[in-house]
């Protein structure tokens, strides 16, 4: 075992030289929400192939963790599926940092029901019922005398996170909602079954399902960009200072129309432009 | 010549002295780090709380982590699965084993092992896009996605185990014990009843747990067609959220070494309980009930 040691230290010193060896060769740190991470993932590969010089590192760990890691300088980037909190701008310039957003794409949630389903519209407060388990049947919202079956997502899931945030206000789903454990999936079980409600990100909507307006609103790009649809938000990524180098080439790529934002779109987000 | 031959020896031993325990090791890792990922929890609520809480909801604000739904859902699951697959694999093997000609038995059996080489996914997918909308239509149920559909399918993954094992075991039946019993005048039902099934209990009984084991452990089926409601299920047509799909679900987007992350390395632990104790009892069942030589009976 003692002749073992010698080797291993040497091994791992030289995995370290190697790891600031890259850091100082152009190196991008991005952490954060896991709902921006395949945006970030995206965007970076496409931007790593056109610059082979410059290394992106990503990781998730949700919003919080994002802002807290630019608060405390431990990365470039963070993504956030949520704007920054006051609490946190105190924090942040308490430890003289001054974190700047950049708005990279929208996230639009739109609602969705089998094809043959009369209904075409809901309101919010009727999406908060049927979710809550308190309207358990079509007839009660103007629809064909059948079962509601509640499809919902995951827990940790940035999808689901909206659906909490901007219809259910915070309260919980009610247990018997049957779980997805993805986009796909849910407009797959939605398709499947004429009884079904769930809800996907705007970019995986098909011919298969049929989307529900909210209050009157369509879900489109158009009513997102223009922040009359209710259950979409911007996803941000937040630089520490105005960023410049490196780290301003890479915000301009994601936020380029032709480029980054193209990669948004692909990702299932609506784009800014 | 004579050192070479020692060393050979003594080298060759210790290589399959690690062979054999490079498995055992690999299991103690991972039971290990299992229980260093999940006992954390712990320290936020109680054992009881955990095992016995109504209520799953790991990201809301404060979090509830009671997984008595998601238990209440794998063994409602495992038992109607086994209502299904016990008669299923046990008839089978019976009638392979005493009353099939043997051209039929050759071709059937590796058939019936076959139907375990179906990847559970391509099963989870059958289940969810031809099965659900079928129990749907048929039973007017709410939805397809419920818990007969995924005991429906977990039978299918645990046939060939229970049958494949059983038929060894009724197959291997001293022929002398069928002979007596024919020779003392009793029909062919009454020897497979009374002389061959008591007599192979202990196989029958192993390849059951083995069975059911395989299926209280299935990830894939159950996320696909079990409907994953958190809640207690109130008949069989009710989507039920097994412990290993909220396991697959969720465990990618848990913040690491977040309590979520903690909590459900805890719902492992649980269910690597429960498959270590089918097996513990399948061990002891194949070992109490063997049938030794012929005259025991």
């Amino acid at each position: 075992m003692k002749k073992m040691s010698k080797p291993l230290i040497l091994a791992a010193v030289l995995i370290f030289c190697a790891g600031f060896g890259t850091a100082w060769a152009g190196n991008i740190v991005i952490k954060g929400s896991t709902t921006v991470l395949p945006i970030a993932q995206k965007t970076a590969e496409a931007y790593m192939k056109e610059n082979p010089d410059i290394s992106i590192s990503i990781s998730g760990g949700g919003s919080g963790n994002g802002i807290k890691a630019i608060i405390d300088g431990t990365t470039d980037i963070a993504d956030s599926s949520r704007f920054i909190k006051d609490k946190e701008v105190q924090l942040a310039t308490t430890k003289g940092q001054y974190p700047v957003p950049f708005a990279v794409a929208y996230d639009c949630i739109v609602p969705v029901v089998h094809p043959s389903n009369t209904i075409t519209d809901l309101t919010m407060d009727q999406l908060k019922a049927i979710y809550k388990g308190e309207i358990k049947n079509w007839n009660q919202v103007g629809g064909p005398d059948r079962p509601i079956v509640v499809i919902s997502r995951d827990t940790s899931s940035g999808t689901y996170e909206v659906w909490e945030e901007k219809v259910m206000k915070n309260e919980r789903v009610y247990p018997g909602a049957l779980l997805q454990a993805s986009n796909g999936a849910v407009a797959q079980a939605v398709a499947k079954n004429k009884n079904a409600v769930g809800y996907i990100g705007i970019g995986y909507m098909n011919d298969d399902v049929k989307p529900v307006s909210v209050g009157g609103v369509v879900g489109s790009s158009e009513t997102t960009l223009n922040g009359t649809f209710p259950i979409s938000r911007p996803l941000f990524m937040f630089t520490n200072n105005w960023p410049t180098g490196d780290i301003a080439k890479f915000i301009n790529y994601v936020m380029h129309p032709e480029k980054g934002q193209k990669l948004v779109k692909d990702a299932g987000f609506v784009p800014l432009y | 010549m004579i050192f070479s031959q020692k060393y050979k020896d003594r080298w060759m031993k210790y290589f399959f002295l690690t062979v054999a325990t490079a498995s055992v090791s690999i299991l103690v890792m991972i039971t290990l780090f299992l229980f260093m990922e999940g006992i954390p929890i712990f320290q936020k609520l109680s054992v009881m709380d955990f095992l016995f809480g109504e209520y799953w909801y790991p990201t809301a604000e404060p979090p509830d982590f009671g997984i008595f739904p998601l238990i209440a859902g794998s063994l409602a699951v495992t038992f109607l699965s086994a209502m299904i697959s016990i008669p299923l694999g046990v008839l089978t093997a019976i009638y392979l084993a005493e009353i099939a000609s043997y051209q039929f038995r050759e071709i059937v059996k590796p058939v019936v092992e076959l139907l375990a080489s179906l990847p559970s996914v391509v099963i989870g997918f059958f289940g969810m896009v031809i099965v659900a909308p079928f129990l749907q239509e048929v039973f007017d149920v709410a939805t397809g996605l419920n818990l007969f559909n995924a005991a429906l399918m977990l039978a299918f993954m645990s046939v060939p185990t229970i049958c494949s094992i059983s038929e060894d075991a009724i197959y291997s039946v001293p022929v002398s014990l069928k002979e007596a019993s024919l020779a003392l005048g009793a029909t062919s039902l009454d020897t497979i009843v009374r002389v061959t099934i008591p007599a192979s209990i202990s196989g029958i009984s192993t390849a059951v747990i083995l069975g059911m084991s395989r299926a209280i452990g299935e990830t894939m089926v159950v996320l696909m067609v079990a409907g994953g409601a958190a809640m207690m299920p109130g008949s069989i047509f009710d989507p039920v959220r097994p412990l290993p799909a909220s396991i697959a679900a969720e465990m990618a987007e848990a913040p690491y070494r977040g309590d979520h992350y903690y909590a459900l390395f805890a719902i492992g632990i649980v269910l690597f309980a429960f498959t270590f104790m089918f097996n513990i009892v399948a061990d002891y069942v194949s070992n109490r009930y063997r049938q030794v030589g012929e005259a025991t009976l």
